[in-house]
């Protein structure tokens, strides 16, 4: 494990404003309201993780800052802007590995670059081997998608998002289906990533653990409708280890308030 | 490698000992059944006198430019169906009856709109190709999982280059056993065509099959029936097999 300093505290500039943003989804039996009132501000370089249940509107408040789905009320800026279409600015990693089986790794990585920068096909090349060394893949970047482990693909995913240098970062619970031990070198990579590059990470996960381990903020989501019930900072120092006491004693308080609104939801 | 080969060529050895033992037997009249040598000797005296070479021209050319017409249109149309409603609800109801049809049932609809010209034989071909291909393509991309275009959308990919760089190649596997299938459908509607119409701009194969059973001549009824089989093995080898191989590669699954 490497050790890293403490990363600078974020600029006060805010990259992400989201203000009372609702989303309803209407489906041949149901109306759902998904998203209520969400208010939120992101600085700068900040690492936010977004908890919640299944089903809470978390991924879709996601797609709307990607801007793949749009709000039906409130207003979503990114960097002052409206955001009404997805952009290069915001690059977002999905909970399945979203890599194309038809190319290869370093094809996969090298497809954004191709789209969002003016770059020679030798400077591609050269980014997406540099963050192929990051996720320390470079040596798979000849490999087929389907020879690579769960844990690899989601490594080449990360790269991929990475190499035409977002400022934002949207993970839609991009380590959900990997094992604890894939999962547990993954959160270690991605702190060292953001302290080196330190792009604003929007991170949505329904463990908080995870959530602990990685964001400076925990906001805390509950369902129908999807609303921001609380919010944590979190004051820990990097790199974070997921088994550390310290963290321990975070997520357990962070379950408890959690498990209180999932609760009184049940209980109506 | 060589195993394999050995065995093939065994088994295929072991066929036409099959046959010219059956013919010895004398079970049914030579007339019928001929043996093995008599139809290489038809294929090499076809073969010499150039009958064979520009039949098969002649029928490859039809098939290949029918084919490639097939293609062409079928591609497009299948992937308006799968993106547009409205496409799906016309053309690609249409395409789902059109394809039950038997594409010899084209064929006396084409001899009357045009005659006994070369237009026709397209016409059957195209006709048995384009509809199976339409809807090959059509299931090929709704099969697609939406998170890959959703991936190079927030990757700044739209419109055209989403099509091109997302949506094709990721129906890559589907639109390929299309093909393959649009390629049967030619191959046997331009046979039926060719035995059934006489066309006088060119002598394909399916007309020497025809003339064959006309002079009562069973070794090249055999041989040229033999030459069909060839043609179509050939291209499936060289044509389909790398093709697919090459998608085994990259998929990692044989996909469609």
């Amino acid at each position: 494990m490497l050790t890293i300093d403490h990363p600078p505290a974020p600029s006060q500039a805010a990259k992400l404003v989201l203000n009372h943003v609702s989303k309803w989804f209407q489906t041949s039996s149901l109306h759902v309201h998904a998203l209520d009132d969400v208010t939120l501000r992101i600085a700068e370089g900040e690492f936010v993780c977004l908890v919640g249940p299944s089903g809470c509107g978390k991924s879709t408040l996601l797609n709307i800052i990607a801007g793949l789905d749009h709000a039906d009320s409130g207003t979503v800026q990114a960097d002052g802007k409206p955001i009404d279409e997805p952009g290069p600015h915001r690059l977002m990693m999905f909970q399945e590995s979203a890599l194309f089986p038809w190319l290869t790794v370093l094809g996969n990585v090298l497809f954004g670059l191709k789209l969002s920068n003016r770059l020679s096909a030798a400077e591609r090349r050269e980014k997406a081997e540099y963050f192929l060394e990051l996720v320390g893949l470079k040596r798979f970047m000849h490999s087929n998608v389907h020879e690579l482990s769960g844990g690899m693909k989601q490594r080449v995913a990360l790269a991929r998002a990475l190499a035409p240098n977002p400022s934002v970062l949207l993970m839609d619970e991009p380590f959900g289906a990997l094992d604890a031990l894939t999962r547990e070198q993954l959160y270690g990579d991605i702190q060292r990533i953001w302290s080196q590059h330190r792009k604003t990470i929007l991170f949505v996960t329904h463990n908080v653990r995870e959530a602990v381990c990685l964001g400076d903020r925990v906001i805390l989501f509950s369902p129908h409708p999807g609303r921001i019930r609380e919010e944590f900072a979190i004051p820990l120092p990097r790199a974070r280890d997921i088994n550390s006491v310290d963290l321990a004693r975070y997520a357990t308080e962070i379950t408890r308030v959690l498990k209180g609104y999932v609760e009184s939801e049940v209980a109506g | 490698m060589i195993t394999r080969w050995l065995a093939a060529s065994l088994f295929f050895v072991g066929l036409i000992l099959a046959w010219h033992l059956v013919v010895k037997a004398q079970i049914w009249s030579p007339l019928l059944l001929p043996s093995p040598a008599s139809v290489f000797e038809y294929l090499q005296g076809a073969a010499q006198d150039g009958t064979l070479e520009e039949a098969t021209l002649v029928t490859v050319r039809r098939l290949l430019i029918g084919y490639g017409l097939g293609i062409i249109v079928g591609l497009p149309l299948g992937l308006l169906t799968a993106s547009f409603r409205w496409c799906h609800d016309t053309i690609g109801i249409l395409a789902l009856g059109l394809q039950t049809l038997p594409s010899v049932c084209w064929v006396p609809l084409a001899l009357l709109w045009f005659g006994q010209s070369e237009s026709a034989m397209l016409f059957v071909v195209v006709m048995g190709t384009v509809w199976s291909l339409i809807i090959a393509t059509d299931n090929g991309v709704r099969t697609i999982p939406p998170i890959y275009s959703r991936a190079a959308r927030t990757m700044g990919s739209t419109g055209l280059h989403t099509w091109t760089h997302v949506i094709v190649p990721a129906a890559l596997p589907f639109l390929l056993s299309g093909m393959k299938q649009g390629w049967a459908f030619a191959w046997r509607s331009l046979m039926a065509a060719e035995i059934y119409v006489t066309i006088l701009s060119g002598f394909g194969l399916g007309q020497l099959l025809h003339y064959g059973r006309e002079l009562h001549a069973m070794d090249q009824v055999i041989g040229v029936i033999l030459v069909i089989i060839v043609i179509g093995l050939a291209v499936d080898k060289s044509l389909f097999a790398p093709t697919e191989r090459f998608m085994y590669r990259r998929w990692g699954t044989a996909r469609g």
